[in-house]
């Protein structure tokens, strides 16, 4: 990781909301980060911990009534989060690519996807149809697509789910993006595929020198792919640091469980741990740390004051055992099925 | 593809054949023909003669094939009311009925799908809360209802439009058209209002939930993660999606539009196929219905034919040969 450079993208306490009847939800709340040129950041959490809410505020695709409430978003240095749509709509494509979860759907079906490539080349670069195809058909081999000649005409329901997931890089790639935003990219892929597809994502991005924010819930794909990883829980972040830290030296209760539950083959006999209950929804968020219902760590601390990050090791976790004044007289947890 | 089009031929004459059979089965069991044509105090054998003479008296699929046979080179007997071969007296107030109808069609179309695109891609805006609850009436008042407030509106009380007939037309061989005389356009456009008011209500309607469906698919977020302009995703994208529903009901209300000018050519005393038939129905004349029956029935065949065809040229996942070449990795 190179921390000399200056960030490519920065998010400072940004805050998603949802207006709702019954008041506003706070869905992502205070999450700052930063992702330096050509590095690769994991965001793992639970459903709902806001991850992927995170990724679209920053491609500026929030689907109403979730809104940006507070922070800011900065692409090399340039603010985004308050760009007029019309001007959002040239970063996106052009400085910040997407890819989504489902390849099957992601392809608009009535289009080949020569076309599809074509249109957003031609969105995005003065370039000629000629020079636009030719560039489409570049792109389908550099993404492995076999006979790529003539594939280019073929329409996606004649691709399979890991073919097409590669056409949809090829298109988030098209206009040589700083960023990519990869939300779950594999997790509607066969698992032989997944590794394929994540194999590829790393090559293209090492070799065009684009930076990914990697969204997933699966830690052996932030494992085999990150350079540095964010834990979200409960729209906010728990830990962030190295992957190697994290997944080593784990700071937070919450990842120490999290990374407690991944088997490791190998090791007979080992017993995998669960965490107790369940993500709180974003209406009864309690009091002081989120975590804490579920902590065996916690102290009465724990339950009045909301932890910031703070250094932890070779990371940087949300959690007081890691201040200087501790978690304060231990509370016991509470009972699973409270 | 080409099979496609061969099966799709063979099931339409299928289809023909059982509504020349309800044609068919309409001499036989409504009423006796014969009583129509001769008078009181003709004796029996007369009758009997007559009867050999129609072929009446033979086996009923003899009848059938006979029918068939006539009805496939377009001969439906002569009129009971007038005597006159009945495929010239369809073929004279064809034309009115058919430019009513694509005048009609043309009405739903070129208002139904912009009004429809609007309100889907901006449902909340107040304006189109208030198309969606004008759209309300479109559908739930009765055809003739609203032809008769037209007549009263602009006829009656204005005085701007006929309220009744073609106005002037003019005779292209057997083809007499309305198009090319102001008082002949005049006098289409409450009538085509009329006729087409319902279907334009029901497209925009439909194409507006299309709209709405297809806005939220994963290919229209990941077009706008593509930076795409609003322009190619509404009507690149979106519009196109939501094209094959929106062509299969316009094709049915294509044909049900020519159907149900019945109602409107009645209020409007339009001198087409369907006035005709109402005029049949008061004097059981049976080759006239029967004959009208065949005509609508191949309309709405040859309809859907059509309809069928355009799948194909919009939905590429229906074209031959596509699915033997997925699934290759």
């Amino acid at each position: 990781m190179a921390t000399n450079n200056p960030p490519l993208l920065e998010v400072r306490n940004l805050r998603v909301e949802f207006p709702t009847r019954r008041g506003t939800l706070i869905a992502v709340d205070n999450v700052s980060f930063e992702i330096s040129p050509g590095e690769v950041l994991g965001v793992v959490g639970e459903s709902g911990a806001g991850k992927s809410l995170t990724g679209n505020a920053i491609i500026g695709l929030l689907e109403p009534p979730g809104r940006i409430a507070a922070g800011e978003i900065r692409l090399e240095g340039r603010r985004i989060d308050t760009l007029p749509y019309e001007e959002m709509r040239k970063v996106r494509g052009a400085r910040i690519g997407a890819i989504f979860q489902d390849p099957l759907t992601s392809l608009n079906p009535l289009y080949s996807v020569g076309r599809q490539l074509v249109e957003t080349i031609q969105t995005h670069k003065q370039l000629s149809a000629t020079a636009a195809r030719a560039r489409a058909l570049e792109l389908l081999k550099e993404v492995g697509i076999p006979g790529a000649e003539h594939r280019i005409d073929h329409y996606p329901h004649q691709f399979s789910g890991g073919m097409r997931q590669r056409v949809v890089i090829a298109l988030a790639l098209c206009a040589d993006p700083r960023l990519i935003v990869a939300d779950e990219p594999t997790t509607a892929l066969d698992v032989s595929i997944q590794a394929q597809i994540i194999a590829l994502l790393k090559r293209l991005c090492r070799e065009h020198k684009t930076a990914v924010m990697l969204v997933t819930h699966d830690m052996g794909v932030i494992a085999e792919t990150a350079d540095r990883v964010a834990v979200m829980y409960a729209g906010r972040i728990a830990e962030i640091g190295p992957v190697r830290d994290v997944i080593k030296h784990a700071q937070h209760p919450y990842t120490k469980g999290l990374m407690g539950s991944i088997p490791h083959l190998g090791e007979r006999g080992e017993r995998l741990t669960q965490i107790d209950g369940s993500m709180p929804r974003l209406t009864e968020i309690p009091r002081g740390c989120a975590f804490n219902p579920r902590c065996t760590f916690r102290g009465e601390r724990c339950l009045v004051d909301r932890p910031e990050l703070m250094a932890a090791g070779a990371s940087r976790a949300a959690c007081w055992l890691h201040d200087a004044r501790g978690v304060g007289a231990p509370v016991a947890k509470e009972p699973a099925n409270a | 593809m080409l099979a496609f089009i061969l099966r799709r031929l063979v099931q339409s004459v299928a289809v023909l054949l059982v509504v020349g059979l309800v044609s068919f089965f309409l001499f036989r069991y409504v009423g006796d023909p014969i009583n129509g044509m001769v008078g009181q105090d003709t004796p029996a054998s007369e009758r009997e003669a007559l009867k050999q003479k129609l072929g009446l008296n033979d086996p009923a699929p003899v009848q059938f094939l006979h029918f068939i046979g006539n009805a496939a080179q377009g001969w439906f007997g002569l009129s009971y009311r007038t005597s006159e071969p009945v495929n010239r007296m369809i073929l004279e107030r064809l034309p009115a009925t058919l430019e009513l109808s694509l005048c009609a069609a043309l009405f739903a179309l070129l208002i139904g799908l912009p009004m429809g695109v609007y309100t889907g891609l901006y449902p909340r805006h107040w304006s189109s809360r208030a198309l969606q609850a004008v759209s309300l009436l479109g559908v739930s008042l009765p055809t003739f209802v609203i032809g008769i407030l037209l007549i009263l509106v602009f006829s009656v009380m204005l005085r701007w439009l006929p309220s009744f007939g073609r106005g002037e037309t003019v005779n292209i061989g057997w083809w007499s058209t309305g198009f090319l005389r102001w008082k002949g356009i005049e006098a289409l456009i409450m009538p085509a209002i009329t006729l087409g008011l319902f279907q334009l209500t029901l497209i925009m309607r439909l194409v507006r939930s299309e709209m709405l469906e297809v806005m939220r698919t994963d290919y229209i977020k990941f077009a706008r993660a593509r930076g795409l302009t609003n322009r190619a995703i509404n009507f690149g994208h979106a519009l196109k999606n939501t094209l094959v529903p929106v062509i299969t009901i316009t094709g049915l209300q294509l044909g049900s539009i020519i159907a149900f000018s019945v109602v409107t050519e009645t209020v409007f005393a339009w001198p087409g196929v369907g006035q005709l038939f109402i005029q049949s129905v008061q004097f059981v004349d049976i080759p006239v219905m029967a004959a009208y029956l065949m005509l609508i029935g191949l309309l709405f065949v040859l309809i859907n034919l059509a309809v069928d065809l355009l799948y194909f040229a919009v939905d590429p996942r229906l074209r031959g040969g596509g699915l033997a070449r997925s699934g290759g990795h």
